[in-house]
C-alpha cells in the first residue's frame, strides 16, 4: 500500500488528513454509482492520457453515455468532445469549477442542485492537488475522488501510483462496472 | 510636498548656559510644497487606510483558498494542523493562514524591490549628487504617477525619491509584524494588507527605475528604442564571456564602462540573464540578452561563460557549485547575495584577480561596483584562454551515462511539469537524442531532475544536447526596455481604451516559470497584437515572446511597433519597470479623464477598475516579488492572469457571475445603485491552459464604461477567441450584451438567438458613469 501512496509529483505530499487509497477498481465504481449527483471533471491532460478506449476523452464520452453522472471538460477542451459527436457536456474552467463545488449553495452545471461526489481525470497533477486541498479544507460534504494515475493525497479517495497498462486496466474496470448495471 | 533638510551650521554660539562652538544642528525634514494640485484625501497611507477599497473589491473577487501546505510551523506552539475547521494554537482558522502566506510573499516581494531601490538610490545620489533632477520620459509631465498618487509628493530630485522608499520601507515593517503569531487574525483583513504591501511595491519599483533612467541614460519612453539581441546564439564563444545574472544593473554598467574605456569589445562579450539582461541593454546595445531566468542553469552547461557575476534575486543559490564544475570563478556583487565568499572589497583589484585567475579562490565578494567593473573584465581575460579547451560532454559521454538509467521516474515525479525524462533518457542510451531535444523548450530549467536522479545524471547538459541545433540558432531581436509610457501617448490613446474602441491593454510580465515553455507568451502576445490590442511586456516575458518568427523569419518585435497604441508591442523593460504598467492606467484617469491624482488612490483605483480595460498576465509567475507585483494591480483595480503554476500563490481571487447581487454599481450622476454585470468577472484567476488564458484575457477587458461600440468589439473578440479555442459559443453573454448594439454586427442573428434561449432582456445590465464610492456620488451633486 505505502508504494501507491506515493504522490505523483515528489513533494506534494499528503497533509495530516489523507486520501484512503481505492483498494480495487471496483470499489470506485461503487462509490460513484452510489452518489446521488456524481460529476466527472476532466482535465486539460485527457487528450494525451491513453485509455483502453483511445485516450481519456474516449472513455469519458463513454461514461458520459451512462448517464449515470455529469461530465465537465476544464479549460478549452470541451471542443474534443464536441468533435466525437458528444452532446451535453458541460465545460468550466478548473478555478471556476473549484470556487463554486466549494459553494454548497450552488446548483450544478445543469442547475439542478449541488453535488455530492466529484471524480477528477486527465488534469495537471499539481492543479488537481490544490483544487482538491481547497475542497478537503473548504467543502467538507463533498467527497472527491481522484482517478489520476498517481495517488492524489488531498482527494478523499485516490487511486494508488501505478504503470500505465495497469492504469488502463483499472479505469476500464470502473468504466465497464458502472455501465454494466446502466 | 517635497521634504527638504534643514541644516543649520552655527560656528560660535554662546547662551547662558555656555558657549559652544561648531554647532551643528539638523532639524529633521521640512516640506517644500511647489506642487500646486491640493492634496488629496490619503497621503502616505497606513496599513488600514484604504482598507475600506479593498473590502469592495474582496466582496466582490472572494479568495478561493487552495492550500499548498495543511500545516503551519511559524511558532513552537507547531505544528499546528488546519485542515477544514481545525484552529491553530495561536487561534488561526486555514483561511487566514492562507491569507497570511499570501501577506508574507508579497512582503518579501515588495522588500525585494525596495531594497534593491534603496542600494541603487545610496549609490547613485553618491555619485551623481542627492539633488540630481529626475527626467523620466520625454513628453511626460506627470513623472511618477504611483509615488505621486500614493504618497502625494512629486518629486524633482533623486533626493525626494528618499521619501517615497523611506514611507514604503516603515510600512512593509508594519506589515510583516502583522503576520506575527496572535496578530491579525481575519483573512480578509490579511488580504488587505498583501494589497498594501502590493501598492507599496510599485511605489518602490517606480523608485528604482526612475533613478536608472535618470542617471544611466536608459531610452526615456521612446517608442523606438534600439533593438538588441536575444538568446544563446547571440554569444560569440570565441570571445572571453561574461555572464551577469540578477536584477541590479549597477555592477553591470560598471563592466560595461570599463569595456567601453578600455576598447575591450571585441574580446569580451557581456550577456545577461533575466532583469540585469534588460537593464544592460537598455544601458548600452552591445551588452546581449542570453535570456530568461530559466537559462542560468541550461547556459551555464553550455559552458560557454568564462566567468559568472551574480547581483540580487532570482539567481541560483548553488551557482557557486555550478561554476566549479565549470572551473570558472564567481563574483558575488551585492550584501543580499554574498554566498560565503570573503569579502575583497578593500583588496587591489589585481590581487583579486590573480587569486581568482589562478583559481586560488571559487570567486569574491566585491560590493563596489566600479572595482567589480575592473575585477570582472580582467578575470574573464586571464579565465578565458585557459578554458579553451573545455568541452561539454560529448554525445558519445551522453549515451554512455544514460544506459545507467534504473527507470525509477524519479526525475519525472521531481518535473514540475511532468516531463517525459525518463523515456527521454533510455532513447539516448540507444543513440536517439530527439525526445531530449523535445523536452528542452518546455524545461523551465529547475534543475529538480537532476537533483533527484540516483545516478546524479547531469540531464540539463542532456537535453542541451538533445537540442543543440535550435540553441546555436538561438537569435532573436529585441527591442530594449522604453521605460514609461509618455503623457502626450495617454492623452491620444486615453479616449479609445475607456470608450473600449482599443479593446484593451495585455501587460505580459513576470518570470518564466511555464507549463509547456515560452512559446505560450509569444502565442499569447501575437493573439492579441493582431487584434490591435496595446500589448506591454516586461521581464523573463518580454524575451520570451521575442522568440517566435513568421514565413518571412520576422519575430514580434520586428513586426509590430513600439508605441503606446492600438497593435503596438512595447517592452517596458526590467522587473521594475513594472510601474510604469500601472503608471500608465493612472495616467489614463489623471491625464485623460482629469482626475486628481495627488494621494487619491480610492477614486483613481475606482477608476481604474470601472474604466480601464487592462489585465496583467503573469504566465511564469514564480517569485515572491511577482505575488507582490500583481497585488499592486488587483488594489488598482487590474485583474492579472496566471499560469497553472501560479495557483500555487494558494488562492485565486474569484468573481461569481451568476450572483447578480454582487455586481452592484452606483451611478455617478444619479446615486442608484444599477446591475453592471460581471466586469471583469475575476482580480486574479489561474489558468490551466495558455488556450483558456486566451479566452479569459479577451473577456477580462470589459468594463461597466464600455460604450455600445467599444463593448462590440469587446465582444466580437471573446466570441471569436472562444469559438477558435473551445469550439464553441461562450455560454455566459447574457451577462455581458447590455443591449442589442453591443452585438458584434456579424453575429448579430446567431447571439440573438441564443440570448433568447437564456431568457436574456435588454436594458438590465446598466451602463452607468461606474463607480464603487458612493462620495463619487455625492461629489459631483
Ligand atoms: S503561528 Fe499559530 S498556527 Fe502557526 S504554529 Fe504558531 S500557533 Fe500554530
Ligand atoms: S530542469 Fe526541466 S526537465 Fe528537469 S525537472 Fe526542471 S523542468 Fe523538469
Ligand atoms: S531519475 Fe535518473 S535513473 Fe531514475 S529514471 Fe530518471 S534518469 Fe533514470
Amino acid at each position: 500500500m505505502a508504494a501507491r501512496m506515493i504522490p505523483g509529483q515528489t513533494a506534494e505530499i499528503a497533509g495530516p488528513k489523507k486520501a484512503f487509497v481505492i483498494p480495487k477498481p471496483e470499489v470506485a465504481a461503487s462509490l460513484i454509482k452510489r452518489a446521488k449527483r456524481p460529476l466527472l471533471v476532466v482535465g486539460s491532460k485527457a487528450v494525451e492520457t491513453q485509455t483502453m478506449d483511445g485516450d481519456l476523452i474516449d472513455t469519458a464520452i463513454r461514461l458520459h453515455n451512462t448517464g449515470r453522472l455529469q461530465v465537465v471538460a476544464t479549460a478549452h477542451i470541451v471542443g474534443e468532445f464536441m468533435k466525437r459527436g458528444a452532446e451535453g457536456i458541460h465545460s468550466m474552467q478548473m478555478m471556476n469549477l473549484g470556487d463554486r463545488l466549494r459553494d454548497p449553495d450552488w446548483r450544478g452545471l445543469d442547475g439542478e442542485g449541488a453535488y455530492d461526489l466529484v471524480a477528477f481525470a486527465g488534469t495537471l497533477y499539481y492543479l488537481e492537488w490544490l483544487v482538491e486541498s481547497g475542497l478537503k479544507s473548504f467543502a467538507q460534504d463533498l467527497t472527491t475522488i481522484s482517478l489520476s494515475r498517481s495517488y492524489q493525497p488531498n482527494a478523499n479517495w485516490s487511486l494508488g501510483t501505478m504503470k500505465a497498462d495497469k492504469w488502463k486496466e483499472v479505469i476500464d474496470v470502473i468504466v465497464k462496472s458502472i455501465t454494466e448495471d446502466n | 510636498m517635497s521634504k527638504k533638510d534643514l541644516k543649520l551650521k552655527i560656528d560660535e554660539f554662546s547662551s547662558a548656559v555656555g558657549s559652544f562652538k561648531g554647532v551643528e544642528i539638523e532639524i529633521g525634514r521640512i516640506y517644500d510644497d511647489s506642487w500646486e494640485e491640493p492634496m488629496g484625501p490619503t497621503p502616505f497611507p497606513s496599513v488600514g487606510t484604504l482598507r475600506n477599497w479593498d473590502r469592495k473589491l474582496l466582496d466582490r473577487y472572494k479568495p478561493f483558498y487552495m492550500p499548498f501546505c495543511d500545516l503551519c510551523c511559524l511558532c513552537t506552539f507547531g505544528k499546528c494542523d488546519l485542515t477544514g475547521d481545525k484552529r491553530g494554537a495561536c487561534g488561526i482558522t486555514m483561511a487566514a493562514q492562507q491569507s497570511r502566506i499570501v501577506l508574507l510573499a508579497c512582503c518579501i516581494g515588495a522588500s525585494t524591490h525596495c531594497a534593491h531601490a534603496r542600494h541603487m538610490l545610496d549609490h547613485l545620489m553618491e555619485e551623481f549628487g542627492r539633488e540630481a533632477p529626475i527626467e523620466v520620459a520625454l513628453n511626460t509631465n506627470v513623472e511618477a504617477p504611483n509615488i505621486r498618487l500614493v504618497c502625494g509628493i512629486k518629486p524633482n530630485t533623486l533626493r525626494d525619491l528618499e521619501d517615497a522608499l523611506d514611507y514604503v520601507e516603515t510600512q512593509l515593517v508594519q506589515l510583516v509584524a502583522a503576520a506575527h503569531t496572535g496578530q491579525e487574525g481575519d483573512n480578509i483583513d490579511f488580504e488587505s494588507k498583501a494589497f498594501h504591501a502590493g501598492m507599496l511595491d510599485h511605489v518602490a519599483m517606480e523608485v528604482a527605475d526612475i533613478e536608472q533612467i535618470t542617471t544611466l541614460g536608459m531610452p526615456k519612453g521612446i517608442p523606438d528604442a534600439p533593438m538588441t539581441e536575444l538568446g544563446f546564439g547571440c554569444i560569440d564563444p570565441n570571445k572571453a564571456v561574461i555572464m551577469c545574472i540578477g536584477h541590479n544593473v549597477l555592477p553591470s554598467v560598471d563592466i560595461i564602462d570599463y569595456l567601453m574605456e578600455n576598447d575591450l569589445f571585441g574580446e569580451v562579450e557581456i550577456g545577461g540573464l533575466c532583469c540585469t539582461a534588460h537593464d544592460n541593454s537598455r544601458y548600452n546595445t552591445r551588452a546581449k540578452v542570453i535570456g530568461p531566468i530559466s537559462w542560468q542553469l541550461r547556459y551555464l552547461r553550455s559552458g560557454i561563460p568564462d566567468l559568472i557575476v551574480v547581483d540580487e534575486q532570482c539567481i541560483r543559490t548553488d551557482i557557486l557549485i555550478e561554476a566549479k564544475k565549470l572551473g570558472v570563478p564567481v563574483i558575488a556583487t551585492s550584501e543580499k547575495s554574498m554566498l560565503g565568499l570573503p569579502n575583497r572589497t578593500h583588496d587591489p583589484p589585481d590581487n583579486i584577480v590573480a587569486d581568482l585567475v589562478e583559481g586560488k579562490a571559487p570567486g569574491a565578494l566585491i560590493i563596489e561596483p566600479k572595482k567589480v567593473g575592473e575585477v570582472a573584465v580582467k578575470t574573464v581575460l586571464g579565465v578565458a584562454p585557459t578554458r579553451k579547451d573545455y568541452k561539454p560532454l560529448s554525445g558519445d559521454d551522453i549515451q554512455e551515462m544514460a544506459e545507467h538509467c534504473r527507470n525509477c521516474e524519479e526525475c519525472v515525479r521531481a518535473c514540475p511539469n511532468n516531463l517525459p525524462i525518463m523515456e527521454a533518457v533510455q532513447q539516448a542510451a540507444e543513440g536517439n537524442f530527439e525526445l531530449l531535444g523535445d523536452i528542452y523548450p518546455a524545461c523551465v530549467g529547475c534543475g529538480r531532475c537532476e537533483s533527484a536522479c540516483p545516478e546524479n545524471m547531469p540531464l540539463i547538459t542532456f537535453f542541451n544536447k538533445g537540442a543543440e541545433e535550435r540553441i546555436a540558432n538561438e537569435k532573436f531581436p529585441m527591442r530594449v526596455g522604453r521605460g514609461a509610457v509618455q503623457d502626450v501617448e495617454i492623452r491620444e490613446v486615453g479616449r479609445g481604451i475607456v470608450f473600449g474602441e482599443i479593446p484593451g491593454v495585455v501587460a505580459l510580465v513576470g518570470c518564466a516559470n511555464y507549463p509547456k515553455g515560452g512559446i505560450d507568451v509569444a502565442k499569447i502576445a501575437e493573439e492579441f497584437l493582431n487584434r490591435r490590442f496595446i500589448v506591454v511586456a516586461t521581464g523573463c516575458a518580454a524575451m520570451d515572446l521575442a522568440m517566435i518568427r513568421d514565413e518571412e523569419g520576422q519575430n514580434l518585435y520586428e513586426r509590430y511597433p513600439g508605441n503606446f497604441d492600438a497593435g503596438g508591442l512595447i517592452n517596458i523593460g526590467s522587473c521594475v519597470s513594472n510601474a510604469h504598467i500601472t503608471g500608465a492606467a493612472i495616467k489614463i484617469a489623471n491625464i485623460f479623464a482629469k482626475r486628481p491624482l495627488r494621494a487619491n488612490y480610492e477614486e483613481i483605483a475606482d477608476y481604474v477598475y470601472n474604466r480601464v480595460g487592462a489585465v496583467g498576465v503573469a504566465w511564469g509567475a514564480m517569485s515572491q516579488k511577482a505575488a507582490s507585483i500583481a497585488s499592486g494591480c488587483w488594489r488598482l483595480g487590474i485583474p492579472v492572469v496566471v499560469g497553472p503554476h501560479g495557483a500555487k500563490y494558494r488562492r485565486n481571487l474569484l468573481g461569481r457571475k451568476e450572483k447578480d447581487e454582487d455586481w452592484m454599481t452606483y451611478d455617478a450622476r444619479t446615486g442608484e445603485e444599477v446591475y453592471t454585470g460581471p466586469v471583469p468577472e475575476h482580480l486574479f484567476y489561474a489558468a490551466e491552459t495558455a488556450e483558456e488564458a486566451i479566452v479569459m484575457i479577451a473577456k477580462l477587458v470589459m468594463r461597466p464604461n464600455d460604450t455600445t461600440k467599444g463593448r462590440a468589439v469587446k465582444l466580437s473578440h471573446y466570441i471569436d477567441l472562444h469559438k477558435k479555442y473551445y469550439g464553441t459559443m461562450p455560454d455566459d453573454l447574457q451577462y455581458f450584451v447590455r443591449r442589442e448594439a453591443d452585438i458584434p454586427f456579424t453575429m448579430k442573428n446567431e447571439i440573438l438567438e441564443y440570448l433568447k434561449e437564456k431568457g436574456w432582456v435588454e436594458d438590465k445590465i446598466a451602463i452607468p458613469d461606474p463607480t464603487l464610492l458612493d462620495r463619487m456620488v455625492r461629489r459631483r451633486e
